[in-house]
């Protein structure tokens, strides 16, 4: 079989991968522009970056948001972990019905979503918008990505392996705990980084459950874009954009270990 | 006792959550579409009509319909076009370094939608990256306008997008078995003839999903449009947002948004049900 790499399709994916990467090198390049209206590039400063940390509302609105983001992480992760376990041990019946409830909320418009929310909370909570508000709502758009990416992964688990689990003398629970987990944690925890990036990311969903005082950083960013381009909204950017990327590229590693050891050797403790 | 955990207590709790938090609200967003707006932005539910969808539905309002149409139906072509040779590429030649190659895909998306579009902002506008080159190497004098126009709104879309149209078609490639191409050229099929006849048909539930994946999120944008589109540029999600938070009339805005999700959610149930009996 012929596995020559073909030249041109490879200069056109690293293209592809310079148009993903370019406009985020040039934000952040932008950020040590010594130049407050950021038009031309007027030299090499650090400046911008010591004085976020003055900036109150910022530091806030970044609290407000790790703190939605956790409680939405933790709480959709065991949602949809044993949801997409679920779904894989479903006979045909119940099954495409709970396809179906979690698929909606993916091809949901976000927007629709916010709407739906805010009008659910308005008859609850009078409509005033709240952290509790944002993050019940982000615990609901997260559920169907942790269980989309467990139950991949779990569908391809061979079930005999559990099965021996329990022939050699654990529980249900034991032979789950002791055999499918571990099995499936690189999936777990790429769901729980996918739900984390998503929860700190949003704004759409946000914008329409935040009321005065709960305003996170995506929302402060966008009141501050609509008004221009500054350096300081570069800076932030910048910390943002670096603190995910190690953040994935670290769980990466360790999801990609973990998950290579599962394939191979069954662990010691299910035995 | 049972073998194993059981399906149904194991798909429970999210059954429940999805019920209350997902199926209910959307329900209160068609009851909340048939009232009308009280003098202090209130819904007053007291004689239900179908006035709103009335509106919603006036020809001076279909330009802004075939604007949010033709952003998403661009977005999602582009990004399958683009995405799926990288896709390929992936699959095919990544080898040890699949994932980190998957990743790299990833990265931008896992960065904030809204700093991607504020990226865009700096590239495009009058006195932006593009421009400055442009006329630094004296190819114009006067700035092109490339910012607020219909380009830069789809070219912002795909950008944002085109990692969900990337992850499925690589999954779809990925799972391909590659014997048939090989069994295909074994009886004489050109490249070509062997890419059209058996990679594409067979990787076709992958540029569906990419279509979906992409369509969908991009119909419901509003910031993009917003940013890179400017003040002219409407589309339904902009109509609803204001609606929403700065006019305050919630029935008037629920009948656009119920449309909006009757649109994509009929669609995609629409489209899965064909791909299911056709392909899988």
């Amino acid at each position: 079989m012929h596995r020559e790499r073909n030249p041109l399709l490879t200069a056109y994916t690293v293209l592809v991968y310079l148009f993903l990467f370019a406009p985020i090198a040039i934000l952040i390049l932008f950020s040590f522009n010594d130049s407050k209206r950021n038009f031309n590039w007027r030299g090499f400063t650090f400046d911008w970056y010591p004085k976020l940390l003055s900036n109150g509302d910022l530091i806030d609105a970044l609290g407000r948001t790790l703190q939605v983001a956790l409680v939405a992480v933790v709480v959709s992760t065991i949602l949809g972990t044993l949801l997409g376990l679920g779904l894989v041990r479903m006979r045909s019946r119940g099954r495409g019905t709970t396809e179906t409830l979690l698929l909606l909320p993916m091809v949901t418009p976000e927007i629709i979503m916010g709407i739906s929310l805010l009008l659910f909370f308005a008859q609850l909570f009078g409509g005033q918008g709240s952290l509790t508000q944002i993050t019940l709502a982000h615990i609901t758009f997260c559920i169907s990505y942790v269980a989309i990416v467990v139950r991949a992964r779990a569908a391809g688990l061979d079930p005999q392996l559990e099965e021996a689990g329990r022939d050699l003398g654990a529980s249900a629970w034991g032979a789950f705990r002791f055999v499918t987990l571990p099995l499936l944690t690189p999936a777990v925890l790429a769901g729980a980084m996918l739900a984390f990036a998503l929860s700190f990311d949003d704004l759409v969903i946000t914008t329409f459950n935040a009321g005065v005082g709960s305003s996170t950083l995506p929302l402060y960013i966008y009141s501050k874009i609509r008004f221009g381009v500054t350096p300081e909204i570069n800076a932030i950017s910048t910390i943002i954009v670096a603190v995910t990327a190690i953040s994935i590229l670290a769980a990466w590693r360790v999801g990609a270990l973990r998950g290579d050891q599962a394939d191979r050797v069954i662990p010691d403790e299910a035995v | 006792m049972a073998r194993r955990l059981g399906a149904g207590a194991l798909a429970l709790p999210s059954v429940i959550w999805l019920a209350v938090l997902f199926i209910a609200p959307l329900a209160i967003i068609f009851v909340v579409s048939l009232g009308v707006r009280d003098r202090f932005g209130g819904v007053v539910l007291d004689r239900l009509s179908l006035d709103n969808y009335r509106s919603a539905l006036a020809p001076e309002f279909l330009p802004t319909v075939w604007n949010s149409f033709r952003y998403a139906g661009l977005t999602s072509i582009f990004s399958i076009v683009i995405g799926y040779p990288v896709a390929y590429w992936i699959s095919r030649y990544g080898g040890a370094h699949k994932a980190l190659l998957l990743i790299l895909v990833m990265l931008p998306f896992w960065t904030s939608y809204l700093i991607r579009t504020y990226a865009w902002m700096i590239i495009l506008r009058d006195n932006g990256v593009v421009n400055s080159v442009l006329q630094g190497v004296g190819l114009t004098d006067e700035p092109i306008i490339l910012l607020n126009t219909d380009l830069s709104v789809v070219l912002g879309m795909t950008y944002g997008f085109l990692p969900f149209a990337i992850l499925p078609l690589f999954v779809s490639i990925d799972r391909l078995d590659h014997s048939l191409v090989a069994a295909a050229r074994d009886l004489y099929a050109s490249g070509r003839s062997a890419f059209v006849h058996v990679t594409l048909p067979l990787t076709m539930p992958g540029i569906i999903a990419a279509a979906i994946l992409t369509f969908i999120p991009a119909i419901g944008d509003y910031v993009t449009p917003d940013l890179l589109g400017g003040a002219q540029t409407t589309t339904i999600a902009k109509i609803v947002q204001v609606q929403f938070l700065s006019a305050r009339d919630w029935p008037s805005g629920a009948a656009l948004g119920f449309l909006l999700m009757v649109v994509t959610i009929g669609g995609t149930l629409l489209t899965l049900r064909i791909l299911r009996r056709e392909v899988l």
